[in-house]
C-alpha cells in the first residue's frame, strides 16, 4: 500500500529546507558578496573599517553565504590557456654545466687535448676534443657530473646521457631527469604565475594546470586579455653582466663565453656582455617602485647576503667599468660603476612609466618565470556582455518556467500542481548544490538549467500516464498511484543512467564553459529523480490522506 | 470529469510501420545528404575548431559592413569574415557584429597587435565602437579540441550502447547506437545547410541531445520489454506498436514541456548561445521522431530471442543480457 513513514517526510523536507537555504544567497547576489569579501577582508588583513563591518551586517551571520560561481562568459574577464616552452629549461641546465665540465677536462688535457664547445639543439651540450682516443676518459669524466634522479620511475637513473660520437662528446638529459624536470618547470610556473596575478588581487582567479605543459588562467574583472598577458606573460628574468664592448654593428660576432644584446631604450645600440651573470633576479629579495635623483620612475631593489656578497664584490674590483643590467634578453641599462656598493640594494633607471616600474616590481619580486610562455588560447570577455547574457538567461527561465507549468497543469491537473511544487524544489536544490560545492554556472549552464526545467517533469509525466492507464483497467484511486510509480521507476531509472552517462562523459571531456554545462545537467538529473519521486510521491501521499477520492482524475 | 489537456487522445492505436519503408527511406536519405552536406558545403567552423579571433561589436551606429571590412582588411591579412547580429533584445541603437580573423599559418594566435590594430581601425570609422568580447583560439589547440569533440561523441554513444546492452539485449543496443548517429547526423547536416556556427557548446549540445533520444528510446525499450514478457506470442511488430502508442501521450508531453523551455531559450535567451539552442531544439525533434521510427526498426529487422522467461515469469528490469547474447 502506499505509505509514507515519518521518517522518510522529515528527511525530504529537510532536503526540501535544505535546498531552500543554500539556495537563498542567491537571490541576494550582490549583498552576499560584499559580505563574503567583507569577512575574507576582515579576517585576513584584521582591519575592521566601519564600510567592511556594514558590509558584513548586510547578510546574517547563521545564514548559509555560499554562492554560485558566475563563469567568466557571465561575469566578465579574461582567459589564457598557455604553453609552457619546458625544454627552455634543458638549455639553461646545459649552460651551467659547461663551465664545469670545461674545468674538468681541462685538467685531462694530456689524455683528451684541446676542447671546444660547438653549435647544437641547445638541449645538449656537445664538446669536441682534439684527441678522439681520450673519448672514453672524456665521457667517464662527464659522468661523474651525473647525479641519481629521484623519482618513482627513474630508480637507478642519473640525470646526465653521456655519449662520444666520433670526436664529440655529447652531454644531454636523461629520460627520467627530463620528465622531473618539466614537472617543477611546472610547479614552478604554475606557483609565479598565482604570486603575480595575486599580486593584483583580483578576486577568485582561476590558475590550473592542465596536461603536460600548460596553465589554464582564467581572472575575472580584468579588462583584458592583453592586459593579463602583459602581467604574467613577461619572464621577467633579471641578470646583471659585466659589459665587454658597446656597439652600434647588429651583426658583431661576441665571441666565445659572451653574448651580444640589443639596448632596451637606445634603439641600434648593442652591448657584447659576459654570457654568465654576476647576479641574477632570483638572489633578489625584495623590489619596489621608486623614483631616481631626477624624480623619474624607477625601481628599487635589494639582494639577499648571497646576491649582496657578489655584488659588492664586483664593484669593488671593477670600478669604472660598465655593468649591464638585463630583462629579459634587453639591456635596460648599463651605468658606470661609480664606487663599491656594499649592502646589496640599488636601483633601476630606465625610461619607464610609473605604471611600468610597478609592473616591473611587481614581476620581479614574484621571481622569474622558468621558462617561455606562448599563449595558445585568449578570451576577453567583457562585464556588459555577461549581465546581457544573465539577464536573457533570468528572462527565458522564467519564462519557459510559466510554459511548462501551464502545460502540466492543463494536463494533469492537481497532479501537475505537485510536479509543479517538485520543479521548485528542484530548481533551488540545484541552487543549493552548486552554492555548496562552489560549482561554476556558465551561460551553456544556464541553458542547461532551463532545459532540466522541460526535461525533469519527464519523469513525473511517466508516473502521472502510468496512472492513468491503471486507473483505465479499473483500479481504484490509491491502488492506481501505487502501482504507477512502481511500474514508471525502471523506466526513470535508465532514461536518467543514460543521460548520467553523457553528462559524465562531458565534465570529464569537456572544458571551460562545456563544463559547466555537464555540472547543471548532471546535478539536475539527480535533484529531479529526487523531487519527481519523492517529493511529488509524499505530495500525493498527503492528499490521499486527507481527500480521500473514491474516484480519480489524473 | 475535470478538464484535461490531452496533445494525444486516449487509446491510440496507429501502426508506426504501416509507412516504415517512406519514414525509415527518408531517414537513410536525409542522413546520407547530410553527409554530403557536410562534405560538400563544409561547416562553418568556429575559432574553437579553426583557429582564429572573433571580436564581438558593439555601436549605436548602424553596422556598415563594407566600411568595416575595408577598415580591418587595412591592417589584418587573411580571410575576414564579418556578420551582423540580430536580436529582438537589442534596441534601436544597438548594432552587434562579429568580425572573424583567420589564424595565419605559423602563428599559434593572432597577435595582440594585429587585435589593437583592428580595434583602433574600427573605432576610426565608428566612434562610438565597444569591443564587449575578443576570443583567439592557436591553431594548435583547436586542432585538440576538434579530436576531443569527436572522442567525446563516440565514447558516449559506446558507454551508452554498452548500458543497454546490460540492461535490454545487444539487439536493443544496436537500435539506440544507430538512432544516436541518425540524430548527430541529421544535426550536422541541418548546421552545414544554414551555415550556422559551429564551436565548441554546439559539442555541448550534441551530447544533450545524445542524451535525450536516448532518454526517449529508452522509455519505448522499457515498455516493450515489459510487454514482451506479458505477451508471449504476439508477433514482436505488434507489440513494438503496442509499446509506442502506450507511451506515446508520455513521449508527446515530455517532447512538449521541453520543446516549450527550449523555445523560450530560444526566443529570450540572447544572441549568444542561440546556436547552441538550436541545435538541441532541432535534436529533440529529431530524437524523438528516432526514437519512434528509427530505434525500433532495427530491433525489428535484427529480431529478439523470445524464449528470455523460460521458467515463469521474471520481473521486468532484471534481464540482463549477459546470457542472450
Amino acid at each position: 500500500m502506499l505509505d509514507f513513514p515519518l521518517w522518510k517526510r522529515i528527511v525530504v523536507w529537510t532536503i526540501v529546507l535544505a535546498g531552500l537555504l543554500t539556495a537563498l544567497p542567491n537571490a541576494f547576489y550582490g549583498r552576499v558578496e560584499r559580505h563574503n569579501d567583507a569577512v575574507a577582508s576582515i579576517a585576513q588583513t584584521g582591519v575592521e573599517t566601519p564600510e567592511l563591518a556594514a558590509d558584513r551586517a548586510g547578510w546574517p551571520e547563521w545564514l548559509p553565504a555560499g554562492l554560485v560561481n558566475l563563469g567568466l562568459d557571465l561575469r566578465g574577464g579574461a582567459h589564457l590557456l598557455a604553453e609552457v616552452r619546458v625544454a627552455d629549461v634543458y638549455a639553461d641546465r646545459m649552460d651551467a654545466l659547461w663551465p664545469e665540465l670545461r674545468d674538468l677536462l681541462r685538467q685531462e688535457r694530456a689524455t683528451v687535448g684541446t676542447i671546444r664547445r660547438v653549435a647544437s639543439d641547445p638541449a645538449e651540450l656537445r664538446v669536441q676534443i682534439s684527441q678522439p682516443e681520450g673519448m672514453a676518459r672524456a665521457v667517464e669524466l662527464a659522468r661523474t657530473l651525473a647525479t641519481p634522479v629521484v623519482s618513482l620511475t627513474g630508480v637507478g637513473q642519473t640525470d646526465l646521457e653521456v655519449r662520444g660520437e666520433g670526436d664529440t662528446l655529447v652531454v644531454g638529459l636523461g629520460e627520467a631527469e627530463r620528465a622531473a624536470t618539466d614537472d617543477r618547470t611546472m610547479q614552478q610556473s604554475v606557483e609565479i604565475v598565482r604570486r603575480r596575478v595575486d599580486e593584483v588581487g583580483t578576486r577568485e582567479p582561476t590558475i590550473q594546470r592542465q596536461g603536460d605543459d600548460r596553465i589554464l588562467i582564467q581572472v575575472p574583472g580584468i579588462g583584458s586579455a592583453a592586459e593579463l598577458k602583459a602581467l604574467i606573460g613577461t619572464t621577467a628574468r633579471l641578470t646583471f653582466h659585466p659589459v665587454v664592448s658597446r656597439t652600434s654593428d647588429g651583426s658583431t660576432l661576441p665571441g666565445a663565453g659572451n653574448m651580444l644584446l640589443p639596448s632596451a631604450e637606445e634603439p641600434g645600440v648593442f652591448y657584447v656582455l659576459e654570457q654568465s651573470p654576476v647576479v641574477s633576479g632570483e638572489q633578489l629579495t625584495d623590489a619596489r617602485p621608486d623614483f631616481d635623483q631626477n624624480g623619474r620612475p624607477a625601481v628599487s631593489f635589494r639582494f639577499n647576503p648571497t646576491g649582496a656578497r657578489a655584488f659588492g664584490d664586483y664593484t669593488a674590483a671593477n670600478i669604472g667599468q660598465l655593468f649591464a643590467i638585463v630583462l629579459d634578453d634587453e639591456v635596460i641599462s648599463a651605468p658606470q660603476i661609480q664606487s663599491h656598493i656594499p649592502g646589496g640594494s640599488g636601483i633601476i633607471t630606465g625610461n619607464f612609466t610609473v605604471e611600468e616600474s610597478t609592473n616591473l616590481a611587481v614581476l620581479l619580486r614574484a621571481g622569474a618565470l622558468p621558462a617561455e610562455m606562448i599563449f595558445l588560447e585568449e578570451r576577453t570577455i567583457g562585464p556588459e556582455l555577461g549581465a546581457d547574457s544573465i539577464e536573457a538567461g533570468r528572462v527565458a527561465a522564467i519564462v519557459g518556467f510559466v510554459a511548462v507549468i501551464v502545460l502540466m497543469i492543463a494536463s494533469y491537473g492537481l497532479f501537475g500542481l505537485f510536479a509543479t511544487f517538485a520543479l521548485i524544489v528542484n530548481m533551488l536544490l540545484i541552487l543549493g548544490v552548486m552554492s555548496v560545492i562552489g560549482a561554476t554556472l556558465t551561460l551553456p549552464g544556464i541553458a542547461g538549467l532551463v532545459l532540466t526545467m522541460g526535461m525533469a517533469v519527464d519523469a513525473n509525466v511517466l508516473i502521472f500516464e502510468r496512472i492513468r492507464e491503471e486507473l483505465k483497467r479499473g483500479r481504484g484511486p490509491a491502488r492506481a498511484i501505487d502501482l504507477g510509480f512502481d511500474r514508471a521507476l525502471s523506466a526513470i531509472i535508465d532514461g536518467n543512467l543514460t543521460t548520467f552517462i553523457t553528462g559524465l562523459i562531458l565534465f570529464f571531456l569537456g572544458s571551460g564553459p562545456v563544463r559547466g554545462f555537464a555540472v547543471t545537467l548532471v546535478i539536475g538529473l539527480a535533484t529531479s529523480v529526487f523531487s519527481a519521486i519523492w517529493v511529488t510521491r509524499m505530495l500525493i501521499v498527503i492528499w490521499l490522506g486527507r481527500a480521500r477520492p473514491k474516484q480519480l482524475t489524473v | 470529469m475535470a478538464f484535461r489537456l490531452k496533445l494525444v487522445p486516449e487509446d491510440t492505436s496507429i501502426d508506426f510501420f504501416r509507412a516504415q519503408k517512406i519514414t525509415f527511406g527518408l531517414s537513410a536519405v536525409l542522413s546520407v545528404l547530410s553527409l554530403v552536406l557536410v562534405l560538400v558545403m563544409g561547416m562553418n567552423w568556429g575559432i574553437d575548431f579553426q583557429g582564429g579571433t572573433t571580436i564581438r561589436t558593439e555601436s549605436s551606429q548602424p553596422v556598415d559592413v563594407g566600411a568595416y571590412r575595408q577598415a580591418v582588411s587595412t591592417v589584418a591579412e587573411g580571410d575576414i569574415v564579418i556578420t551582423e547580429v540580430f536580436d529582438p533584445s537589442f534596441g534601436a541603437d544597438r548594432h552587434v557584429a562579429m568580425i572573424r580573423l583567420q589564424a595565419l599559418p605559423g602563428q599559434e594566435a593572432v597577435s595582440p597587435e594585429t587585435i589593437t590594430a583592428v580595434e583602433a581601425a574600427l573605432q576610426q570609422i565608428d566612434p562610438s565602437i565597444t569591443f564587449p568580447s575578443v576570443e583567439s583560439v592557436g591553431p594548435k589547440v583547436s586542432g585538440e579540441l576538434i579530436w576531443q569533440a569527436v572522442i567525446a561523441v563516440l565514447v558516449a554513444t559506446a558507454a551508452i550502447a554498452f548500458y543497454i546492452w546490460l540492461r535490454f539485449e545487444w539487439q536493443f543496443a544496436v537500435g539506440a547506437a544507430v538512432s544516436l548517429v541518425h540524430d548527430v547526423v541529421l544535426t550536422l547536416g541541418i548546421f552545414a545547410l544554414f551555415q550556422i556556427k559551429f564551436d565548441l557548446s554546439i559539442i555541448a549540445a550534441l551530447l544533450t541531445i545524445v542524451g535525450y533520444s536516448i532518454n526517449d528510446t529508452v522509455v519505448v525499450f522499457d515498455r516493450l520489454r515489459e510487454n514482451l514478457i506479458k505477451y508471449k506470442t504476439t508477433p514482436l511488430r505488434d507489440l513494438m506498436n503496442l509499446s509506442v502508442n502506450e507511451t506515446l501521450s508520455r513521449t508527446v508531453m515530455t517532447s512538449g514541456t521541453t520543446l516549450i523551455a527550449l523555445i523560450a531559450l530560444l526566443v529570450f535567451g540572447g544572441d549568444v548561445i542561440r546556436g547552441f539552442v538550436f541545435a538541441m531544439t532541432w535534436g529533440v525533434v529529431v530524437g524523438t521522431y528516432s526514437s519512434v521510427y528509427v530505434a525500433k526498426n532495427v530491433v525489428l529487422w535484427l529480431g529478439v530471442k523470445r524464449d528470455w522467461s523460460k521458467p515463469g515469469d521474471t520481473p521486468a528490469g532484471t534481464q540482463f543480457a549477459a546470457k542472450g547474447s
